[in-house]
Parts: structure tokens; C-alpha cells; sequence
């Protein structure tokens, strides 16, 4: 069919079929109630990847599984885990694929030095629009 | 038949294109071998405007008729019965003629020879030859978009039997921004396929110099001040449509549109140079080849079906391959070209590093990094997932990568006008630069006592902004305000539009709050420095929806009461739920309310945030575009000026 | 020559896009511990009258299939005949419902027939994230020292029946 599809909020704002229609996870839709940790947790869900969703971060969809992603990530930074170590273990579960910020690894290290090595390339190009200083 | 008569437009139209091609390649062809430019050759020359010109009417009778077939509902046409919805308000049925594949497809094609049509009507400095090539460069383009709409992509297709009624229109795209993102966005991406074929024109025709400049620049500001209007319109659209408060996501559509945005802002201060001072003669050619790839790459990544993305049309890999033909051709060629030709231009002057133009080169520079870094973080995914692995790369590493470049960048722009022109003194600079560092260093040491806790690139982004305001204002310190000249208020208001902006950016980044709670009616929810209390909820009901609507009252210490009402919408053709944000915008900020789900206990899920100075973001972006339009205008005002002074002169002489 | 490098960089680009496209990826998201042993979990009882689940439960020397399911799922009722003719195969089918009501759960197995030694009830989705699965239905062969060997993503067709039962008899 072709048509616009902007399908990512259609599934994720409930339609009638793929829905369990029970309430959400107890701390998918509240905050923590300390907030340095609640930020901890935000700054944590924005860097998650909804895996049913297309092209969003938990933080910011309203599909079912998202928000048990959300309340799995709020449990456990009020139990006190660190944040990397909860996307460690979810990275473990569902590869590179759920976390939008790369891990340094051989594969992704051309993404990371791609600024230094387009700055040192552009400052090399560069270097013939300068005239010759003289003496 | 209004269908098939928009399709016979367009077939006219294609066909006029090709010989407009044929035409401006015989006839350059003949007057750069030197040959007489009379007889035959000022025929074949002097039919490629006339040409020109009918084809962009034709192109847009054809786009009119099909919005006719739209808003009149006939479900016969294929792509109405897909997209479309007899109950659907007017505006929506007039707008969705573009809000699908095909549709924004014939709408780029209609611009893309309207635009062709107006160069050949208005431009009448360019040498003859220059320009005879932009036109058929221009035609080449047409050329292919007419084949991939006629052949794989026809609008006017029918269906038959006709359904009684259509598939409706996704409810997210029933919004005003529907009728002016894209259109806006679209005269963007040709304005600079107009640049591009300046480009390929001037070196076909071996003519970079200051008049191939003069001639592309307004044509570059147009296209830059509309890709500005787009992108900021499309970011305050999905900002409050999608009701979780961002405004940008990098993702890949959204990377797609501004890639060619940083690609042209690098070329419109390029031109300038070249227009002024006869410098950066390959950089702006580059840029303009550059700028038109990216606006192709995006339209390929947008449809052809390569992308995971929110805003992707659905659409299949044959027709990513007939876009991928067309860029090979076009960005190939012209790359090819480049190549072969801008070694046998004559150079352009030189200049120092610490200059106005080692500015812009650095300008240049770190707008094609940034560039670099978006379309990499873009296209790699897809490259690791046709080799197997699956990864993903989101607002993490863009702002990671690209965010530090950009605030270089934003030290480049406080000093550049600060520069003279081709040679200057660093220690004079440091001088110069004292009111913007001072602004640095104040607001810096303000963020850090009284911000509590902001992170390093939003401060240093309040911090830069601050500089960068002061320091766009500086030129126009001691002078007769009244005597500047309009493009040189154009840059002020540009430069302050970029420094409004990040200062929106890092304070909606620094400073917000959100509080995210199951609220029972008469409880009161505090966010920020307010406090909102859910009154009750009603049903609510619309011209294709109903709703439940939030009652929500919010109040600020002891001020006056702003009434909120947020609503969850369900619409029947096709069946959605979305949520419809409400937003109160005060002086200095925004209070961002959205409903969510009953839980059955009496409660219901409320998301409310307090944004400060988040409108700063689009007014900075309102402001950028007001400061190119200024710009243009005083360009094109001083060149008429000149052209009546030699114009009196000749005539005296 | 460095004039050249602009278009080498294009065609480089162009080369790899056209891969990326002929290529197309597939979107479905897998479990990462494929290989690997089952994650602890313990899931009380949906039903009154079937057992809740633990991860103890597959460590029993016996290969056993993983199930997860729901009854709000569509593509779990189409796959419930081919689960049926794996029971009959002498299969165990450990199920575990993902944010399922009893009432629900109990039109379901009524209607397409119930091959589950024990159904666990998941109201948080809390095993489907811990052994890597994005949605229902999905199964997982697990050998019988807890090692997960196989994913199966969505329903269960009749043609992958034989691979399954072979898979499980190549692990005994």
C-alpha cells in the first residue's frame, strides 16, 4: 500500500490489534521519585532503542513493549545499577541494535574517528586556497 | 478525465524538456566551437527560453489538475482512493495531493520547471552561453524525474472499479504543517538544483568567475532561506505532534533534509566571495555540485524503502533503483565534469589565513565536516546491515560528533565579520573579539553559579550563543545605522537568528522538566514553576474524529489561571489513536501537556513538561530565514542599481 | 589528481548504497544469547490448574521448547496446530503468556488446543527482555543443559516443524 506511513506512533499509539490492553508496567509512565536518579534513568532511556518501533527510543514511544523497557531501566537505577552496566545487559540480550550510541568497538571505530579524520582531510584541502606567506 | 489530461501535461512537459536538453546542448555545443552566433545557432539558442518556460507552466497545470482530482474526492484515480477521504476537511484534501509518494514527487517537478522557467524569464546578465547550458543542465534534470514519475511512479494511474470511498489520510499528516513543510522543503531542494546547473552551466561553458556568481547567488539564497523555513517548521511540526517533546531526533529523513541545508549555507557565503572577490572559485563550484548530491541522496534515502524511519515513505526498492540510476548520472557526471574542467579555470585570488576569507574557508571547512559526520552516522547502519550486523546510531553520536564542530563553528561565525578582507592581523582580531569573550565569560560564570548542574555542551551553547549574539552585532557598531546596507543587515539578523537559536537549543536541553504521573482529577501535579491540576475529562468530537479531552488548569505562583486542553484523538478511516498535545507558550517558556491512558483505578496518565525558552529554537530559525530574505533583497536591489548607473552610462556615452 | 578524489569518494559511496540495497536487511531483530545459557527467571502460575515456570525447569538433561506467546496475539492462534503436532511428537512446550489475563488465556487454550506443560505469567514482559525476544510469538529450543540453541521468530508454519524436532534430536 502506498501511503504515507508514519507507522511508528500508529503502532505505538495503541491500535486495536497487537494490544494486550492491560495496564502498563508499574514505573513505565511514572517517574522515580528520587531525581537525580529519574534523570539518570531519562538520560539512560533516550539512548535506548524501542525494538518494535520504527526509529525511536523508549523514552519517547508509547509501545507496550517500550514502556516494560522503561519500567525494566527505572527498577533497576533505583536499586541502585549503574547505567552502563543495565545497557551492557541489554546489549548482551539484543546486540549493537538497542543502543543508538555505538559502543567503540573494531566495526564501529570508522564512525567515531569519521570527525578528526574529515578535519584533518579538510584542513589539508584547504591548505591551496591560502596564499604563500612571504619570509 | 482530468486525470488523464494532467497526465498529458506532463507527457508534454517531458517532451518539451527533451528538447530543450537537445536544443541548449546543439547550440552550446556550436558556440563554444567557436562557430558564428548567428543564423542557425541564434535560432536553436533563441527557442530554448521560450521552451523553458511552457514546460514549467505545463508541469503545473499538471500539479493543479491533479489537486483538482484531490479536493474533488474522484476515488478512479489510484492514488486518491490510497490516500485520500471524501470526509477529509479541504485543506487536508488539498495538501494530501502532496502527502504522498507520487504527489511530492509531481509537486518537486513542478518547481523544478517553474523554477527553470523563471531563470529563463529573469536572468539577463549571464553571458549567453553560461546561461543557454544552465537551462539544459536544467532540462537533463527534469528529464529524469519526468521518466521516474511517467514510468515507474505515475500519479494519474486509475483504478477501476473505483471503491466508494478512500483509505483516508494518515491522521498524524491532518495538520496545517501538512500544507507547508513540504511544499516549503521542496522549493528548497529545486532552488538548489537551479544552483547546480548554475554550476555545471558555468563550467561547460569554462565562466567561473564573479558574474556566473552574481547570476547563481539569489538563486542560492532563495532555495536557503526556504530549506531554513522547511526544516524549522517540519522541527516546531513534529514537535508538537508527536507529544514527547523533542524536536529533533536525527533520524534519518530529518538528517536527509539537512545535509543539503549545511551544504547550502556553505554555498551561499562561497558565492559571495566569488561574486565579491573573484575567490574560492572551486569551493563554490564543489559546494553547489555537493549541495544538489545531498538533496538527491535524500530523496533517494527517503524513497526508497532503505531507511528505518518515522517519517520513510513506503515505498519499493525498484523504484530506490531508478532514483540511484538518476544520481549516478547526475552527481557523477557532474563530479566528472568537475574534474576534467575546473583545473583549465584561471585561479582565483589568494588571500591570508587570518582574513575574512580564511574565515569563510573555515566556514566551509566545519559546515562540510558536520556535513560529513551526519551523512556517515546516516548511511552506516545500512551499510553494517547489508553486511550482516545489526547496529544503530541516534542522537548519541550526532551530538557527540557533530555538536563540538558545530560550536567551532560557532566561534568561526563571531569572528569572520569581524575580519577584513583578505588580509588581516590576529592580535587586531583578539581586540575586536573582547565585547563577544567578555559576553563568554560572563554568562558562562552565570550558567555554572546559578544553572545548578548543566551539562558541558549545553553550557558551553548558552556560553557561545551570548558571544555569538554580541559578536553579530558588531559591525554594525559606529556606523550610520540608516547607511548600512540592507545585506549587510541581512548577516546580522542571520548570525543573531543562529545565536537566538542555540541559545534555545541548550536551554531546552539544560533546563527542562518533566514530570510524567498517574493523576486523579482535583490532585495537583507540579512541574517547574507550575502547578497543574486535572479538572476532568470529556468527550470531544471533530469533522473526521472523536475524542476524550483533558481539562487541565495550570498556574504559576499567583498568577493567572491558563486552561490546557490536551486530548487522546480516535479517528475511523484508517482506525488510529493519536495524541493531541496541548501547549501553552508564555514568555519564558512552554508548558507541554499530553494525555495519556486511563488505568481503570480513576487515574490517568498525564506527561507534562515545563520547557524554558524552548521557543527561542524556531524564532532563531524565523530569524535566519528573515536575515537571508534581507540579504537577497539587498543584493538584488544594488544590482539593479548598478545595472541603471551603467545603463545611464552607456546611454550618455 | 586530487580533483579526481570527489568523485572516487561518490563512486565509493554509490558502490556501497547499491550493496545496502541489493542487500535489503533483514529487520527482524534477534536474540543475542543464542548460544549461550538461559537466563535465570521464575514466573508465577497464569492458570489455576497449570504450573508457573522457572528457569530451573530446562536444565533437566531433557531438551525442552521455550514458547512465548499471548493470548491477544493473532499470530499465536495460527501457530497453536503446529505447537499441538510437537506435544504429539513428544516435545515439552513450556509457555510463558505475555501480559495475559486467565479469563483470556482460557478462551485461547479452549479454542486452539493447549500443548503447554506449565504457563508462566509475564505482566512486565520481564523474561521476554531477559533471554532477548522483541515480541510474540517467538520459541526458543533449549538443549537440556539450559543452553539456549535456537530462535525461532513469529509463528511456527508447518514447515518448520521438521527442522525444530530435528534440531531437538540432533541435541540428545
Amino acid at each position: 500500500m502506498r501511503r504515507v506511513v508514519l507507522s511508528a506512533l500508529l503502532l505505538a499509539a495503541t491500535p486495536a490489534f497487537a494490544n494486550s490492553n492491560l495496564p502498563p508496567a508499574p514505573l513505565a509512565n511514572t517517574q522515580l521519585s528520587n531525581p537525580a536518579q529519574e534523570a539518570k534513568a531519562q538520560a539512560l532511556m533516550v539512548t535506548l532503542r524501542c525494538l518494535v518501533c520504527q526509529g525511536q527510543s523508549i523514552a519517547d514511544s508509547d509501545a507496550e513493549m517500550a514502556g516494560d523497557m522503561r519500567a525494566l531501566v527505572r527498577e533497576r537505577i533505583r536499586a541502585g545499577e549503574q547505567p552502563a552496566a543495565i545497557r551492557d545487559w541489554l546489549v548482551a540480550r539484543y546486540g549493537d541494535y538497542v543502543t543508538y550510541d555505538p559502543p567503540f568497538r573494531l566495526l564501529t571505530a570508522p564512525l567515531w574517528i569519521a570527525p578528526l579524520v574529515l578535519i584533518g582531510f579538510g584542513v589539508w584541502f584547504a591548505r591551496g586556497s591560502f596564499r604563500r606567506r612571504r619570509g | 478525465m482530468t486525470a488523464e489530461a494532467g497526465l498529458a501535461a506532463l507527457w508534454f512537459a517531458a517532451t518539451l524538456a527533451a528538447m530543450q536538453l537537445a536544443l541548449a546542448a546543439l547550440g552550446v555545443r556550436r558556440l563554444l566551437a567557436a562557430q558564428e552566433g548567428r543564423g542557425l545557432t541564434a535560432d536553436l539558442l533563441g527557442a530554448v527560453r521560450p521552451i523553458a518556460i511552457v514546460q514549467g507552466a505545463l508541469a503545473a497545470v499538471a500539479m493543479a489538475l491533479l489537486i483538482a482530482v484531490f479536493v474533488r474526492s474522484d476515488m478512479s484515480v489510484l492514488l486518491v482512493a490510497e490516500n485520500s477521504h471524501s470526509e477529509k476537511p479541504l485543506l487536508y484534501k488539498f495538501a494530501g495531493a502532496w502527502g504522498n509518494h507520487e504527489g511530492s514527487m509531481l509537486l518537486w517537478v513542478t518547481i523544478l520547471g517553474l523554477a527553470g522557467g523563471a531563470v529563463a524569464i529573469f536572468e539577463r546578465t549571464l553571458p549567453r552561453v553560461t546561461l543557454i547550458a544552465t537551462l539544459g543542465a536544467q532540462a537533463a534534470i527534469a528529464l529524469g524525474f519526468y521518466a521516474f514519475l511517467l514510468f515507474v511512479s505515475n500519479p494519474f494511474a486509475r483504478i477501476d472499479p473505483a471503491p466508494l470511498d478512500g483509505q483516508g489520510l494518515n491522521p498524524l499528516l491532518q495538520d496545517p504543517g501538512l500544507a507547508f513543510h513540504p511544499p516549503t522543503l521542496y522549493i528548497g531542494y529545486v532552488g538548489i538544483s537551479v544552483a547546480f546547473s548554475f554550476a555545471v552551466g558555468a563550467l561547460i561553458a569554462r565562466d567561473v568567475g564573479p558574474a556566473f556568481a552574481r547570476a547563481m547567488r539569489p538563486w542560492v539564497l532563495g532555495a536557503w532561506i526556504f530549506l531554513t523555513l522547511g526544516i524549522t517548521a517540519g522541527s516546531y511540526w513534529a514537535y508538537y505532534e508527536l507529544g514527547w517533546g523533542g524536536w529533533w531526533f536525527w533520524d534519518p529523513v530529518e538528517n536527509a533534509s539537512l545535509m543539503p541545508w549545511l551544504a547550502a549555507t556553505a554555498l551561499l557565503h562561497s558565492v559571495t566571495v566569488l561574486a565579491t572577490r573573484d575567490g574560492l572559485r572551486a569551493w563554490t563550484v564543489m559546494l553547489a555540485v555537493v549541495a544538489f548530491s545531498m538533496s538527491m541522496i535524500g530523496t533517494f534515502l527517503v524513497r526508497s524503502g532503505i531507511l528505518t524511519s518515522v517519517h520513510a515513505f513506503a515505498v519499493d526498492p525498484s523504484r530506490g533503483t531508478f532514483i540511484l540510476a538518476l544520481l549516478v548520472l547526475y552527481i557523477g557526471g557532474a563530479l566528472a565534469l568537475f574534474a576534467a574542467r575546473i583545473g583549465t579555470v584561471r585561479a582565483g585570488n589568494t588571500f591570508d589565513p587570518v582574513s575574512r576569507e580564511g574565515a569563510l574557508v573555515a566556514n566551509n571547512l566545519l559546515l562540510s565536516v558536520i556535513l560529513g559526520v551526519v551523512l556517515i552516522g546516516t548511511l552506516y547502519p545500512i551499510v553494517a546491515a547489508g553486511f550482516g550486523v545489526q547496529l544503530s546510531v541516534g542522537p548519541p553520536f550526532f551530538d557527540k560528533a557533530a555538536g563540538p564542530v558545530a560550536l567551532l563553528l560557532v566561534v568561526a561565525m563571531a569572528a569572520g565579520p569581524l575580519l577584513r578582507w583578505r588580509r588581516d592581523d590576529a592580535r587586531v582580531l583578539v581586540v575586536r573579539m573582547a565585547p563577544p569573550i567578555a559576553a563568554f565569560g560572563v554568562v558562562l560564570v552565570a550558567v555554572l553559579l546559578l544553572g545548578g548542574g548543566v551539562a558541558l555542551l549545553p553550557l558551553l551553547g548558552i556560553a557561545l550563543a551570548a558571544a555569538l549574539a554580541v559578536a553579530s552585532v558588531a559591525p554594525l557598531w559606529g556606523r550610520n545605522l540608516l547607511r548600512v546596507p540592507l545585506f549587510t543587515w541581512g548577516m546580522v539578523v542571520a548570525h543573531l537568528g543562529i545565536a537566538v537559536s542555540l541559545a534555545g537549543m541548550a536551554s531546552e536541553s539544560a533546563f527542562t522538566r518533566a514530570t510524567l504521573v498517574a493523576a486523579r482529577v482535583g490532585e495537583p501535579q507540579r512541574v517547574g514553576p507550575y502547578t497543574v491540576t486535572l479538572d476532568g475529562i470529556a468527550p470531544t468530537i471533530g469533522p473526521n474524529w472523536s475524542a476524550l479531552e483533558a481539562h487541565l488548569s495550570a498556574r504559576r505562583g499567583s498568577g493567572t489561571v491558563i486552561q490546557l486542553r490536551p486530548q487522546s484523538r480516535f479517528f475511523t478511516s484508517p482506525v488510529t489513536v493519536t495524541s493531541e498535545s496541548a501547549i501553552a507558550t508564555v514568555l519564558d517558556g512552554q508548558l507541554y501537556t499530553v494525555l495519556g491512558q486511563a488505568d481503570g483505578q480513576g487515574r490517568v496518565q498525564l506527561r507534562l513538561w515545563w520547557k524554558p525558552f524552548v521557543t527561542l529554537i524556531w524564532l532563531g530559525g524565523a530569524l535566519v530565514a528573515i536575515g537571508g530574505a534581507l540579504s537577497l533583497i539587498g543584493r538584488l536591489r544594488r544590482e539593479r542599481r548598478a545595472r541603471r548607473r551603467t545603463g545611464d552610462e552607456e546611454a550618455w556615452a | 589528481m586530487r580533483l579526481w578524489l570527489p568523485l572516487a569518494v561518490f563512486v565509493a559511496m554509490l558502490v556501497i548504497i547499491a550493496v545496502a540495497l541489493y542487500r535489503p536487511a533483514d529487520r527482524t531483530v534477534y536474540s543475542a544469547m543464542v548460544g549461550k545459557r538461559l537466563p535465570d527467571f521464575t514466573v508465577p502460575a497464569l492458570l489455576p490448574g497449570k504450573p508457573g515456570l522457572a528457569s530451573v525447569a530446562f536444565a533437566d538433561g531433557k531438551p525442552k521448547l521455550l514458547n512465548i506467546f499471548a493470548s491477544w496475539c493473532v499470530p499465536c492462534a495460527a501457530e497453536a496446530p503446529q505447537l499441538m503436532t510437537l506435544k504429539a511428537a513428544g516435545v515439552p512446550i513450556e509457555g510463558v503468556a505475555i501480559r495475559d489475563t486467565p479469563e483470556a488465556m482460557h478462551d485461547f487454550l479452549a479454542r486452539g488446543g493447549d500443548p503447554y506443560v506449565a504457563i508462566g505469567d509475564d505482566k512486565t514482559s520481564a523474561v521476554q527482555l531477559a533471554i532477548g525476544s522483541s515480541g510474540v510469538p517467538e520459541s526458543f529450543l533449549i538443549a537440556g543443559d539450559g543452553t539456549i540453541l535456537l530462535q525461532h521468530v513469529g509463528d511456527i508454519r508447518s514447515d518448520d516443524v521438521p527442522a525444530i524436532l530435528a534440531k531437538l534430536k540432533a541435541s540428545k
